[in-house]
């Protein structure tokens, strides 16, 4: 049986979701910016039309911006992340087998779906369930594999006539398209990998398609021998299953304002500490290993750059707060620097364990609090309840650090003081 | 503005309120544990299709024939196909409404449920913008 895949990819996400409760904002250029203000991370597709590139300071195209008119926002994930959850939700209930690839795009294997309509029909049905259900466009591409189907997707988002949905499962059409399109949009294919090919005479998708993929592994890697392969329709990228367990957690922010207090530089290292330790929980880990980081700008011009880390290894894992951060601010103590401009600071945890499965010697201390495990789970719950946060009090100081975002709009799904007002 | 979480809308908040089936006379001692029969969930009732249903807050007098007063919160299912009476959230000049649907086979009409408050009519050419269709209303009796 052949493979049949869908990606589905939502049409300039983070715009969309800022235009759903906001009719007065259709046909107007939108853009939004990443953590604390800082860059441009998303547009509509009025903003690309405007020549507004992706990843460029906002101090940069400040001024393009309101001569053009331009809705600014910053981002915000408790809308982005509540409609992400949505489509996905909704993609769900239509496919057994759905693979949640970023925040808007997920792959849909449909090998085996029985359905009396055709591919292209089907595809269509998933649009338009998402647009009438959630008021989010998306992009479907279908084909016998992966590559083809971010191919088809890509096709689908850039011509007019497809109407949002490209089945590419005939190979006339797959050789049509793969002609048109340069190497460099391969999914796989990076920029400096695209020119290694291009020096080889490999300029479109086709070209490579027909290299020999013998050939390419000794000249490339088994990677773009797997991405050959796909491209001629033959699926070597599967579904992937649960991905393994992070074997890292990094906790860090870049402050709104630069910090120079010992107290406020404590105050949002225990803050990192708490969210590192929370998605520690989550997993199900003990961490053995806790660094820490404090950085000032090195691009200030009248500030001296000035970065340092420091580590340590913990007697015996552990997955409490307290711990955690006491160790933290052990490090930190060790390497502030009193009279600097710091601009971020961040923590890391590592050396992951699952609970009961780390050996300890005879000279190990056990954990220092008792009932630790109780005492988090406990907090965790209070925490995800939504009814009360308990936090640990070496934060609780003032909120000078916390990030800038001077343009957000409101939590409209997810906060019932910010649902929109209707007349 | 401040603003205070109050709680997240999603499939998994039961508020779980317990059912009691307790026949027995009163006077009789019974364990009312023994007959917990299953818990009742809101959700469960007022939302169908949690991917499609939004919370939106009603603003003004134009619905309050139809029950809808100003600060009442109204659940809208974006899955359900409008038909004429509903209770839909439209778009119009750039803003959106609650109103009263109405089709008929000469006109499309947004109709208000408050006599001081008249009637849209649809212009022909002019596509009929809906964001969902109203399921409840939430109206708090005591503040």
């Amino acid at each position: 049986m052949t493979s049949c895949f869908a990606l589905v990819d939502c049409n300039n996400f983070y715009a969309s979701c800022e235009r759903l409760f906001r009719p007065d904002l259709r046909g107007r250029a939108i853009v939004v910016l990443s953590n604390n203000d800082g860059c441009i991370v998303a547009r509509s597709a009025e903003a690309k039309a405007l020549g507004i590139r992706m990843a460029v300071p906002l101090f940069e195209v400040q001024e393009q911006l309101l001569h053009e008119n331009v809705q600014v926002f910053s981002s915000n994930y408790a809308l982005y992340g509540d409609i992400s959850a949505r489509v996905m939700n909704i993609l769900e209930q239509m496919v057994a087998d759905i693979e949640v690839y970023s925040i808007d795009e997920a792959f849909l294997d449909l090998t085996h779906i029985d359905n009396a309509l055709s591919a292209e029909a089907f595809g269509i049905e998933i649009k338009q369930r998402v647009k009438n259900w959630v008021g989010i466009s998306v992009s479907v591409g279908i084909a016998p594999t992966k590559t083809l189907a971010k191919l088809a997707n890509n096709a689908a988002k850039r011509y007019r006539k497809t109407a949002g949905v490209v089945d590419l499962t005939s190979p006339q059409r797959q050789e049509k398209l793969l002609s048109i399109t340069p190497v460099k949009e391969v999914w796989g294919i990076g920029s400096r990998l695209a020119k290694q090919l291009n020096n080889a005479g490999i300029d479109t998708a086709l070209q490579l398609a027909r290299c020999q993929p013998g050939w390419i592994r000794q000249q490339f890697s088994i990677t773009v021998e797997r991405t050959v392969r796909e491209l001629n329709g033959l699926s070597c990228i599967d579904m992937e299953s649960s991905p393994p367990a992070k074997k890292q957690i990094l906790c860090s922010r870049t402050f709104g304002v630069r910090v120079t207090d010992y107290k406020d530089m404590h105050a949002a290292l225990c803050k990192h500490c708490e969210r590192a330790t929370e998605k520690l929980r989550e997993q199900g880990k003990q961490a053995r290993v806790v660094s820490i980081f404090i950085k000032t700008n090195p691009f200030g011009s009248n500030e001296s750059y000035y970065r340092k880390s420091a580590s340590c290894i913990l007697d015996t894992p552990t997955h409490d707060t307290r711990e955690i951060t006491q160790a933290a601010i052990q490090l930190l103590k060790t390497i502030w620097k009193e009279g600097l401009l710091y601009m971020k600071v961040g923590v890391m945890l590592a050396d992951f364990y699952d609970p009961g499965t780390f050996q300890a010697t005879l000279w190990d201390t056990p954990s220092a609090f008792r009932n630790s495990t109780e005492l988090m789970q406990a907090i965790d719950k209070i925490n995800k309840s939504g009814k009360g946060h308990i936090c640990f009090a070496g934060q609780q100081r003032s909120n000078g650090w916390k990030m800038k975002q001077e343009k957000l709009s409101p939590a409209y799904t997810t906060r019932w003081s910010d649902i929109p007002s209707i007349r | 503005m401040l603003t205070t979480l109050l709680g997240r809308f999603s499939q998994q908040t039961h508020h779980a309120i317990p059912l009691f089936q307790d026949r027995v006379a009163a006077g009789f001692p019974s364990p009312a544990q023994d007959y917990i029969e299953k818990t009742l969930d809101l959700n469960e009732l007022c939302i169908k299709h949690p991917a499609a249903t939004f919370f939106v807050r009603a603003e003004g007098n134009s619905m309050i024939d139809a029950g809808i007063f100003s600060g009442d919160i109204l659940i809208v299912d974006r899955s359900l196909t409008a038909r004429s009476s509903d209770i839909v959230i439209a778009c119009i000049h750039d803003e959106f409404t609650v109103k009263q649907l109405i089709i008929s086979s000469t006109a499309v009409q947004l109709r208000p449920m408050n006599k001081a408050y008249s009637t849209i009519t649809l212009n022909e050419g002019n596509d009929l913008e809906l964001f969902g269709v109203v399921t409840t209303v939430i109206h708090s009796l005591r503040g």
